[in-house]
């Protein structure tokens, strides 16, 4: 803050420029700002990692003190990280592809012409704006209830028994929610993608006699790649978050329990302020190695699209 | 302050959201109370008490009836925070175990009070209530009492309290012939719930949802009566012992035989539709049930039910024992003033308040013994609340299995780890639930998680 008013006088009369003064100012003026945020983002995150070296059960608050890395050791020993991490991939990575599969699905059918194509498009999208814990519920209560959900009612009509769903099979309860709130994303996207696509080259296909799947197949794909990429990053990023419905439905069981909700666990239930930092700490470490290499991979898939155009 | 600032970091944690908010409401609630307090008091005005609640109906009620208590007290006003039950536990405890200071007044269950006590964050009531004869610390139920007391001090009043029983369909028994005894072994309980359990009807709902509250509640009860128990009485855990494993194999099997369909989804809330809907015919759980299956606007089953002790194998009773209780924190400023609050609320003279401006059937059950003696409200609790003033009577925190216990308490065990080692357990049989994982191995590794809480107690 003191380098631009120092500078100032010095340059002000030199009728150098009074857009640079202008210039200084502003930027003098935006320093408050940038301070706040890098408290805002940084100073928690250093706390956390003091908090994470400290035993400390905030239900026994006179046996708080220094432990040094037992909070990492016990990590690490526990077991609980590691299969939490083996969730997380399972649960978001068959969501996201799920969702993404489904979404160009959708995308490709949206994407034609036909009467009453707006209303189709919001009924489409609506998922994707119902709360989570509102949409957890729903399906909870109205689809997977083993007595009264539509699920069951559903198999009774194929003549299959019903399922028990929440007890016999939470994980597929939990993607069937994600998959439902993200395919509306992934399609928004990739339907921008292919009202993107330039109508010229479809026709020249057309005149080359393609049909329908081969021109999918070996030009829409192509061009759809980059909307690809980033609705499974976006959806991702979000998924990894994903707490609502393991917290209504599933409570963790049956390798639900992802590492947002396990670090729920730590920090609510077992009250383990220093475990949980711990936790904290180690997912971001964790988050932040898939997301550079991640980052990287498609950085490069970027350029090199980049060049070959 | 702590939990906020690591969960800010990871925002990929939305219950961090819920406690900031809890954080929020209470700071709000410490700017408007709190802050005002001092120089209130300097000028000897008006005084503004904090009370953090848990949302019951009961404590509702507490709020809308609060003006009688103000216009006694005209120098004291009571704001009231009220939240979620897990919101409300992670407020206070923060709250209390930060020196915040925001609260004169909280709502905590019987299950923290002896903790919080430990822990020096309760201010001790003994003398203040014993000071006042028409109180009548006396006329508290007991068991209760006992559940609040650390070392002869009492740290808190109940605001209401309840156990657990069998209630029964009686439509259903009669149809099937059974006369449900009034103190049932588990053994006839789960011979009914078979002959009776059909395809339209579940023969019994126990609840199975994950969670140290959810399940362990109804599922401790059983292991003590079994004649097991968490620990022994010092502190040696006992989780893969015969009578622990016989007991849960037990509750897991009649769930499997004769049950809900779903186990891992059905917790109170669940088994209360299924029940007030006619398609369970027993249910074994909190006494407070009672009162929603009897109210004939959102139960189709009122008026045919049937109440009787909760089952036991090898002990007199095996009813639990849960309590709201009102307590005041040491860090209040307020101390004087959220005595007389905490004296109001859980006087006779609010039971009577509550049944002449509320009804009868809303008076808080299962805190005084004077409550059951008003004949208003025997009339309109009749199918119930004898039977839950009997069994309230009759259990012992102090020793509910067949051993001596080194805590007061019945569902849970009075230590920090609990809720955490309960949890972890709990969502262990889920998977034992779903046939994934036999018994054996989830309570092996159950023991040794409890050994090492075990060991911070000694």
């Amino acid at each position: 803050m003191s380098a631009p008013t120092t500078t100032r006088p010095r340059r002000a009369p030199a009728g150098g420029s009074a857009k640079k003064h202008r210039l200084a100012v502003s930027r003098a003026l935006l320093w408050p700002a940038l301070a706040t945020s890098i408290i805002l983002t940084q100073v928690p995150f250093v706390m956390t990692i003091f908090y994470s070296l400290q035993s400390w059960n905030l239900l026994r608050p006179g046996e708080r003190g220094f432990t040094g890395l037992d909070n990492y050791v016990s990590v690490l020993r526990d077991g609980s990280f590691l299969s939490s991490l083996g969730s997380t991939v399972a649960v978001t990575g068959t969501s996201v592809v799920l969702s993404t599969l489904l979404g160009m699905l959708f995308a490709v059918l949206l994407d034609r012409n036909f009467v009453g194509r707006g209303v189709a498009r919001t009924l489409m999208i609506t998922p994707f704006l119902v709360m989570p814990a509102a949409a957890a519920l729903i399906w909870k209560w109205s689809i997977f209830d083993a007595a009264t959900g539509m699920a069951n009612w559903g198999l009774g009509l194929v003549g299959l028994p019903p399922v028990a769903w929440n007890t016999e099979l939470p994980i597929v309860t939990i993607i069937a929610v994600l998959t439902w709130q993200y395919t509306p994303f992934a399609m928004l996207i990739l339907l921008a993608g292919l009202q993107a696509q330039n109508k010229d080259v479809l026709e020249a296909a057309a005149v080359d006699g393609a049909g329908p799947i081969r021109t999918f197949g070996w030009i829409t794909l192509p061009h759809l790649r980059q909307y690809v990429e980033i609705a499974v990053l976006l959806a991702s990023i979000m998924l990894l978050q994903v707490f609502d419905p393991i917290a209504i439905m599933t409570r963790g069981t049956g390798g639900t329990k992802t590492l947002s909700y396990l670090l729920y666990e730590r920090a609510f239930v077992g009250l383990e302020v220093g475990e949980a930092a711990a936790y904290g700490v180690m997912t971001v470490l964790v988050t932040i190695v898939v997301a550079s290499v991640a980052l990287r991979t498609l950085f490069k898939v970027f350029s090199s699209e980049g060049i070959g155009r | 302050m702590m939990l906020t600032t690591s969960s800010a970091r990871r925002k990929a944690v939305p219950a961090g959201l819920a406690a900031a908010l809890a954080l929020g409401l209470a700071a709000c609630a410490g700017a408007g109370g709190g802050g005002n307090n001092d120089a209130d008091a300097e000028e000897g005005g008006l005084v503004e008490l904090t009370l953090a609640t848990v949302n019951n109906p009961q404590m509702k009620d507490m709020e809308e009836l609060k003006s009688a208590f103000e216009e006694e007290h005209p120098d004291i006003q009571v704001n009231f925070v009220q939240m979620e039950e897990n919101d409300l536990r992670d407020a206070v405890t923060k709250d209390v175990a930060t020196d915040g200071g925001q609260y004169d007044i909280v709502t905590v269950g019987s299950y923290e009070v002896p903790i919080w006590a430990e822990n020096g964050w309760l201010t001790d009531l003994t003398a203040d209530l014993e000071a006042d004869p028409d109180y009548d610390v006396d006329d508290l139920f007991a068991p209760v009492q006992d559940a609040l007391t650390v070392d002869d001090s009492l740290y808190a009043v109940p605001f209401y309290g309840e156990s657990s029983m069998l209630m029964y369909n009686q439509e259903i028994m009669d149809e099937a012939g059974i006369t449900v005894p009034e103190h049932p072994t588990w053994q006839e309980v789960a011979d009914i719930a078979r002959s009776v359990d059909s395809d339209t009807v579940d023969g019994i709902c126990l609840r199975g949802k994950p969670g140290w509250g959810e399940l362990f509640a109804p599922l401790t009860t059983v292991v003590q009566t079994f004649g097991g128990s968490w620990y022994d009485d010092e502190w040696n855990a006992q989780v893969d012992s015969p009578e622990f494993t016989e007991a849960v194999q037990f509750y897991i099997d009649l769930v499997n035989d004769a049950g809900e369909s779903d186990p891992v989804s059905t917790g109170f809330t669940e088994c209360l539709n299924n029940v007030s809907q006619g398609r369970s015919a027993m249910w074994v759980d909190a006494t407070v049930a009672a009162g929603l299956l009897e109210d004939p606007e959102t139960s189709e089953v009122a008026g045919q039910m049937g109440y009787a002790h909760a089952p036991v194998v090898e002990t007199e009773e095996s009813g639990w024992l849960w309590s709201w209780n009102l307590a005041i924190p040491e860090t209040t400023q307020n101390r004087d003033a959220a005595l007389e609050f905490v004296k109001w609320a859980t006087s006779k003279e609010y039971h009577q308040l509550v049944g002449t401006e509320l009804g009868w059937s809303r008076v808080p059950p299962g805190a005084r013994n004077s409550t059951y003696e008003i004949p208003e409200y025997q009339e309109a609790a009749a199918a119930f609340a004898p039977i839950t003033q009997d069994i309230m009577l009759a259990v012992n925190p102090e020793q509910p299995g067949v051993a001596p216990q080194p805590w007061t308490g019945i569902q849970y065990v009075t230590i920090p780890e609990f809720q955490d080692l309960g949890n972890q357990v709990s969502q262990d049989l889920a998977e034992v639930f779903a046939g994934r994982s036999e018994l054996a191995p989830v309570l092996e590794r159950a023991q040794e998680l409890a050994q090492e809480a075990g060991d911070a107690q000694q």
